[in-house]
């Protein structure tokens, strides 16, 4: 085994990936007047002030919490009895309610914009946070389907069919007995489903018009002011935004890892 | 499955639950991506102007207009082009990236979690973070590089391949996961018999591994493709699709007429044009699939 080369390799994907990150973190806690200098010779925290009381940063985190987080219960309420009906049960349909599921994730989103547009528009729902479930579900649904799909299988067909000698319906078999020990999987779905949500833009840029009920990257797009870009704030408010997430994807990362290659591998 | 309740009633049961239970998912699905698309379809066969509230039927129109309209071919070239050299780029790096994480060592733990970071952070997040790296006085690229500053979101050319990188940059880990899964399903075995038979390890690289893989790159490679096609946060956020539209993709074409010129009927002709490009991508790779498959 080359070791130097593997050490090299590994060093040069760290950088690559991390770098940009460390560097948005570094600007972040950098003094305003010093940015043309080559290093900062003070941190501070100035820009996280301003971030978070000078502008309605609070309000817009509290935004995308409610979008994403009303998404995820949506699409698992909506989700996890079709999964597991596609996972243990004999139905004509099966295999095309599941490629038509990974037909939709692969939609562009633009491709629906319009007629949504409308569509919420006429309801009422421009303009409102409930308003993102549907369009959002277009993609968080289809994921929510495979990953749990997937879950569900790994469940010894044993099982269901002990329930259903016990006396259990199908759906009191789901209900009793999987859905409790999918319990894992339905973590990792409703990590994956909201971290999709929270990420989201072009269909918040498009729906939501009001300032106030702006969602995290829709704010952060467009933090910029006339006359220049204010880099530490944006920096301040990128990591704000991320470092949740980045928190998140670490602790979990076995599951996020699997979750994601789930419905990929095994079909 | 299901072999001990085999009584026709129990089954006829069972099927007529199973549609029970899959039918709110069939619905929102039938909702939001079915009803959507046609309507898409429909609106692009009117002329539709919302603030005047305009609406007339154009029948082919708007397609007529599309083959001579020189902005829509040089979004399609640039959507193509943007597509082809990202996920290229991003195959190239994922396999040695996957192969890596898929090699026992020290690091391995802190790579794997450190490639997720790029995965996890928001589009919009990183290309505002490239935009700064980018930024033409006092961005980390031309503080590290020596010679004059160049403004490398505001010059053609350079703009598309800085859209790209964050591209690469953002994605490359996912199809590192995808393709790492594919490795982990190839035996031990296969190896220790090549090394047997006194094959290198570059040799086995390229007539055990690589063949081996071939199914988890191409799946690989149409998700990314599908998703690069439709590209619209990172280059919304870097350019809006300048300098002189050179970065101006579908997306962001179609886009900029519906919300912003506010013309419904030519833009959903855009954004079905968009779709139909993804699904003719998807039944090539389809094919491919289905043939690595059956041979």
């Amino acid at each position: 085994m080359k070791r130097p080369g593997l050490w090299l390799a590994t060093v040069a994907f760290l950088t690559f990936f991390l770098g940009p990150f460390f560097w948005q973190v570094l600007t972040s806690v950098w003094p305003d007047g010093q940015l043309t200098q080559p290093l900062p010779t003070s941190l501070t925290f100035d820009n996280y002030a301003s971030v978070l009381w000078g502008r309605p940063f609070l309000q817009v985190l509290v935004n995308s919490l409610v979008a994403a987080s009303l998404t995820t219960i949506f699409c698992m309420a909506v989700g996890a009895s079709a999964a597991f009906a596609l996972a243990k049960l004999e139905f004509r349909g099966r295999g095309l309610l599941l490629a038509a599921a990974l037909a939709v994730s692969m939609f562009p989103p633009i491709a629906t914009v319009s007629p949504l547009y409308l569509i919420l528009r006429a309801t009422g729902l421009r303009d409102t946070l409930v308003g993102l479930v549907p369009p959002y579900a277009t993609f968080a649904l289809p994921l929510t389907l495979w990953i749990l799909t997937s879950f569900f299988r790994q469940l010894p067909d044993e099982l269901y069919r002990a329930a259903r000698v016990d006396g259990c319906t199908p759906l009191g078999a789901f209900w009793r007995v999987l859905l409790p020990l999918a319990t894992p999987g339905l973590a990792t779905t409703a990590i994956l489903v909201f971290i999709f949500a929270w990420n989201e833009f072009l269909y918040a840029l498009t729906f939501l018009s009001s300032p106030e009920k702006r969602t995290v990257p829709v704010a952060i797009s467009l933090f910029a002011s006339e006359h220049k870009e204010p880099w530490g704030e944006i920096a301040a408010a990128s990591v704000i935004a991320t470092l949740p997430l980045v928190v998140m994807t670490v602790l979990f990362q076995r599951r996020i890892v699997s979750g994601l290659t789930a419905g990929a591998v095994k079909e | 499955m299901n072999g001990t309740v085999k009584a026709t009633g129990s089954m006829g049961r069972e099927r007529r639950q199973a549609y029970m239970l899959v039918a709110p998912a069939v619905l929102v699905l039938l909702g939001v991506a079915l009803y959507p698309i046609l309507a898409a379809v429909w609106l692009s066969l009117h002329r539709l102007i919302l603030v005047f509230g305009e609406q007339r039927w154009l029948g082919l129109e708007n397609y007529g207009f599309m083959l001579g309209d020189a902005r829509f071919w040089n979004a399609l070239k640039n959507t193509a082009y943007f597509t082809l050299v990202a996920v290229t780029v991003e195959l190239l790096l994922a396999v040695p990236l996957a192969l890596l994480l898929n090699t026992a060592f020290p690091g391995r733990g802190l790579l794997r979690a450190s490639v997720l970071v790029p995965w996890a952070i928001p589009t919009v997040v990183s290309a505002k973070l490239w935009a700064w790296l980018f930024n033409p006085d006092y961005g980390l690229i031309n503080r590290l590089l020596p010679g004059q500053d160049i403004n490398w979101l505001g010059v053609p050319g350079y703009a598309l391949h800085a859209a790209i990188l964050v591209d690469v940059w953002k994605t490359t880990p996912f199809m590192a996961l995808l393709i790492l899964a594919g490795l982990q399903g190839i035996s031990e075995d296969i190896y220790k018999a090549a090394r047997v038979d006194g094959a290198s390890r570059w040799r086995s690289f390229l007539s055990i591994t690589l063949p081996l893989l071939k199914p988890a790159i191409l799946l690989a490679l149409l998700f990314r493709t599908l998703d690069a096609f439709r590209v619209f946060d990172a280059i919304f956020v870097l350019t809006e699709g300048g300098p002189a539209n050179t970065t101006e993709t579908l997306s962001i074409y179609a886009y900029k007429t519906l919300m912003r010129a506010g013309n419904f009927g030519y833009g959903s002709m855009l954004s079905v044009m968009t779709f139909l490009c993804v699904v003719g991508l998807s039944l090539v790779y389809i094919r491919l699939l289905g043939k690595e498959g059956r041979g």
